[in-house]
């Protein structure tokens, strides 16, 4: 048995654990190998939208939030998700009802070949949590761990700033 | 005016919403490992630890025992079908040198083994199993080194075909000339130098990744991230010795290619492994892997030796390029040709000469890569042309004016020299240049940065450079597409077409100019590329081809659709056809009645001489337009560090019409922006062994948002008269001009010129030691 800090104490059976886990408002429960990485139980378990680039951590596809806080599901155990609360992609919107960072990205034609925007449209979610009027300079320090290389990053940048305005402008209504 | 020549556009030309944007951007799209296939088998390959090695055994007993290990296969379990892997028309003119599994290791990182297993770490214990007895042989690394009498044959096998000279390691070979007068006769300066480039890789963040299975009616699926589905079934079906009409290729979304993916790599692999087992089998590359055993950009060696005379008028160029094509000779003549037949008409000496040879190394293989050679030629050419401005003491904008070609001009290596063959004559049909140097100036405040960076003293220095270049729109009389359009009863069109959109958007772009023609919004039209089984022929996506050739094809085939809606509209209204207009989702007639698309194809359907509205075009080009750029960069050199940072770059390029603005500056900042890392940072190292030191995103390093320095894309409208609606190219041009217009900079900065990318300040400090010591510079040799 492992034990996870604060967060109870880990069941094994038959060599694999239970964790339970908020993926985007719903609890659940998983049973995940002891060595599994998260972006492969994501993945396996339906949440697509975590893309693998690298495997290394240092491409940002797989960006996913975890307790609101930007983080890479390749350099996580699956295990290490148990107790915690997790948005990926297909929490934030859909193509029927899009959240306005997705509107954005879309609007301003910051995506390309879209495999890296999950994760960056989740890294903007994170930054404008925090920084709801970012700059630039922030905005590019946001993303820096997502590496695009398709648009450059001139019109991502647009759409983080864009997205932070139509957010602010939902909240005046 | 006719609908085909219109101007005055309601969707082209208009910045149009990415059709699929939305469903990626929700993480809804699929790319091709975005699928749960029940009993997916995990494919791995075993690769070569050796540059050279000739192998006498493999015993694959034991790793064929090992639990979960469904097959084992090398070169023997496989038909010894020698091939290309370069995704090109057919014949490909690139030497069939390769097998699947090959039967010699060439390089660090060739593929001896492949194993499919129940999991991944049982595919992995196999591969720790699998004992080859390899008798390592002496390898070459360097380019020049490679054919000198004497050294390592790297291709010594009786059964390749299309190999020019395999005991000197090349691989392609072409010359050309032509000459007006002596040689050098009327130059009033000459200047001879070497240029050397960098091995570097395309870095799309999806990397190759191959599913394949059987269906139930017993066909080899291949569900792959290629950029050419139709080349990818004939070369599969080919290598494999299977009837091509029992092989059907999808191409699902497409995390980028930048011409990786033109490449056949891992489908035949993944294909013979779903036959042994009969099972699903995917091969998903890991980042390491797509470093060592995928594509690289080839590095050249090139001499440039060149005359002007003292007016301006440029009156000699002698361009020798040693292409390096690694272990095979994947895209040897194509890429190896481009650097001169994209360059060499870019400015119009009376004597040209071309001497090119690609060349077998111990190292990488080499594939096709945005720019495609002329990202190469353009680095020394643009080079050169900044040191004979300096040389008969122009500005270097003034002497690019004097020279660079005009609408209404030809040039003799359009004809001599085409992509693997000899070209097609041609006039320049529209040229933005000289717009796109105006404009950029004015924009990037070339006469004012100028003025302030005059007597600097200090550390750190600035400096402003400039690069102008062309390329090409597909390859003419080869490169063909297909698009069939077909009608609905709600007015809605079925667009199917081969053409590969990868993430570049021409899925949209194709989009709008059918919406165009129709008279309808993008919205109405439902794209489906590409899958072999449902959608026309097309080459695919490379060589800047798809707006220019598929956009033509998707134009004729919706003006044959047009037709027919017109004729069975002009019945409903009671007019005649000519008079009728479609716009607004309606057809309009003269008398200003009008009726629905859907009342059109439910008559057609239902009502009165029933039949399907659809039309179906093939399109092949006579011309290859090149769209026309320039660049300008700003640098500061710390001299002290010799750090090179870009303060400021602007690009203005002419692409004709923009189909989709939005879109074709976005393609034009990518290409940039990889431009720049490629001449600041990228470069894959090895050692001394040629394996591969930094194969990964850490250590090879391509620019993040926070490294990018500000750049800015300008279009420059024209009007092409044979592109669809008026369209060139984009998508290429754009990465051949950091590498020459910041080794400009740095020279207007420091003094010192830089003839080796990547400029890092290793390099800028031996240079600036160099010209302290006043030594005279040397280049790649």
């Amino acid at each position: 048995m492992a034990k996870t800090k604060g967060r109870g104490v880990l069941k094994t059976v038959e060599g694999r654990i239970s964790i339970r886990l908020d993926i985007n408002g719903k609890d659940q429960a998983w049973k995940v190998e002891p060595g599994e990485y998260l972006l492969d139980a994501l993945r396996r378990e339906g949440y697509k939208g975590a893309k693998r680039g690298c495997d290394n951590g240092d491409c940002g596809t797989c960006t996913i939030l975890v307790d609101g806080k930007p983080a890479l599901a390749c350099m996580m155990f699956a295990a290490q998700a148990h107790g915690r609360r997790l948005t990926t992609i297909e929490g934030l919107g859909t193509t029927d009802r899009p959240h306005p960072i997705q509107q954005a990205f879309v609007e301003t034609g910051a995506v390309q070949c879209g495999f890296c925007i999950p994760g960056m449209v989740l890294a903007t979610k994170a930054l404008l949590d925090e920084d709801p009027d970012p700059d630039e300079k922030a905005v590019r320090r946001a993303l820096d761990g997502n590496l695009c290389r398709c648009t450059g990053y001139v019109k991502q940048v647009e759409a983080a700033l864009l997205a932070a305005k139509k957010l602010q402008g939902g909240k005046a209504s | 005016m006719s609908v085909s020549d219109k101007r005055d556009f309601t969707v082209v030309n208009h910045r149009v919403e990415k059709i699929d944007a939305l469903a990626l951007a929700c993480g809804t799209a699929q790319f091709t490992d975005d699928v749960d296939i029940r009993g997916l088998l995990v494919g791995r390959i075993l690769f070569s630890p050796h540059a050279h090695a000739r192998i006498r055994k493999i015993d694959t007993a034991a790793a064929k025992k090992v639990p979960g290990v469904l097959a084992v296969l090398t070169h023997e379990d496989l038909p010894r079908v020698r091939h290309t892997t370069a995704g090109q028309g057919y014949p490909e003119p690139s030497p069939y040198d390769t097998l699947v599994l090959s039967e010699k290791a060439r390089y660090v990182g060739d593929r001896i083994a492949a194993v499919a297993a129940e999991t991944a770490e049982a595919a992995e214990e196999a591969l720790s199993k699998i004992k080859v007895d390899y008798k390592v042989l002496p390898a070459v690394f360097d380019t020049m080194e490679a054919i000198q009498k004497g050294a390592p044959v790297i291709h010594d096998e009786d059964d390749s075909k299309n190999i020019p000279d395999a005991a000197r390691n090349i691989c392609a070979k072409f010359d050309f000339e032509v000459k007006e007068s002596e040689w050098f006769s009327e130059a009033d300066v000459v200047i001879d130098q070497w240029y050397k480039t960098q091995w570097a890789q395309h870095c799309a963040l999806e990397p190759h990744v191959t599913i394949t299975y059987i269906d139930g009616d017993g066909r080899l699926v291949i569900r792959t991230s290629t950029q050419v589905p139709f080349h990818c079934r004939r070369i599969t079906a080919r290598v494999l010795q299977r009837p091509l009409k029992s092989i059907r290729v999808i191409k699902p979304r497409i995390g980028g290619g930048f011409g990786s993916k033109q490449e056949v790599l891992l489908e035949p692999v993944c294909a013979a492994l779903t036959l042994a087992t009969r099972r699903p089998v995917k091969f998903e590359l890991s980042r390491k892997e797509t470093f060592v055993s995928s594509r690289t950009r080839h590095p050249f060696v090139i001499r440039l030796k060149t005359g002007a005379r003292k007016d301006g008028i440029i009156t000699d160029a002698h361009m020798e390029v040693y292409c390096d094509n690694g272990a095979y000779g994947a895209h040897s003549l194509t890429v190896m040709m481009c650097s001169g037949s994209h360059t060499l008409p870019m400015y119009q000496a009376k004597n040209s000469r071309f001497i090119g040879r690609s060349v077998y190394t111990n190292l990488p293989v080499g594939g096709a890569y945005r720019g495609f050679g002329a990202t190469q030629g353009f680095f020394a050419w643009e080079s050169q042309m900044d040191m004979m401005a300096e040389k008969i003491g122009m500005d270097p904008l003034d002497f690019r004016r004097k020279n660079y070609i005009r609408s209404g001009e030809g040039s003799p290596v359009f004809k001599a020299m085409g992509e693997g063959r000899e070209g097609i004559e041609q006039k320049i049909g529209s040229c933005g240049m000289d717009e796109c140097i105006v404009k950029g100036m004015e924009a990037f405040g070339w006469h004012e940065k100028k003025q302030r960076n005059r007597n600097q003293t200090g550390v750190k220095r600035r400096g402003l450079g400039c690069a102008c270049l062309m390329q090409g729109s597909g390859i003419p009389e080869v490169d063909m597409a297909a698009a069939s359009i077909k009608m609905n009863e709600d007015g809605s069109f079925n667009l199917h077409m081969g053409a590969t959109d990868l993430g570049t958007g021409s899925d949209t772009v194709l989009a709008q100019i059918a919406a165009e023609v129709l008279g309808v919004t993008v919205k109405d039209i439902i794209v489906l590329s590409s899958d072999t089984d449902l959608t026309p022929f097309d080459v695919g996506a490379y060589a800047s081809s798809t707006t220019f050739i598929s956009g033509n094809a998707v134009k004729k085939a919706a003006l044959h659709a047009r037709e027919q809606i017109v004729k069975v509209a002009a019945r409903i209204l009671d007019e005649e056809p000519e008079g009728v207009d479609l716009r607004d989702g309606k057809a309009v007639g003269k008398s200003g009645r009008s009726c629905a698309l859907s009342e059109v194809a439910n008559t057609a359907f239902y009502y009165h001489d029933q039949h399907q509205i659809m039309g179906v075009a093939s399109h092949t080009a006579a011309s290859s337009p090149p769209p026309f750029a320039a660049h300008f960069a700003e640098v500061e050199v710390d001299i002290e560090t010799g750090q090179v940072t870009v303060l400021g770059y602007v690009s203005t390029v002419d692409c004709g019409t923009a189909i989709n603005p939005t879109l074709a500056e976005g393609q034009n900042d990518g290409a940039v922006l990889n431009g720049l890392s490629f001449a600041l940072t990228e470069e894959m190292r090895f050692n001394s062994a040629g394996a591969m030191v930094n194969s990964s995103f850490r250590n090879y390093k391509i620019y993040s948002a926070g490294d990018a320095p500000p750049f800015k894309t300008i279009l420059i409208p024209t009007y092409e008269p044979d592109g669809p609606f008026g369209a060139k190219s984009v998508s290429e041009i754009g990465i051949n001009g950091p590498q020459p217009a910041i080794a400009n900079a740095v020279y207007d900065a420091i003094g010192v010129r830089l003839f080796s990318p990547p400029f890092t300040p290793e390099k800028v400090l031996a240079a600036l030691e160099a010209k302290k010591e006043g030594k005279v510079l040397a280049g790649a040799r």
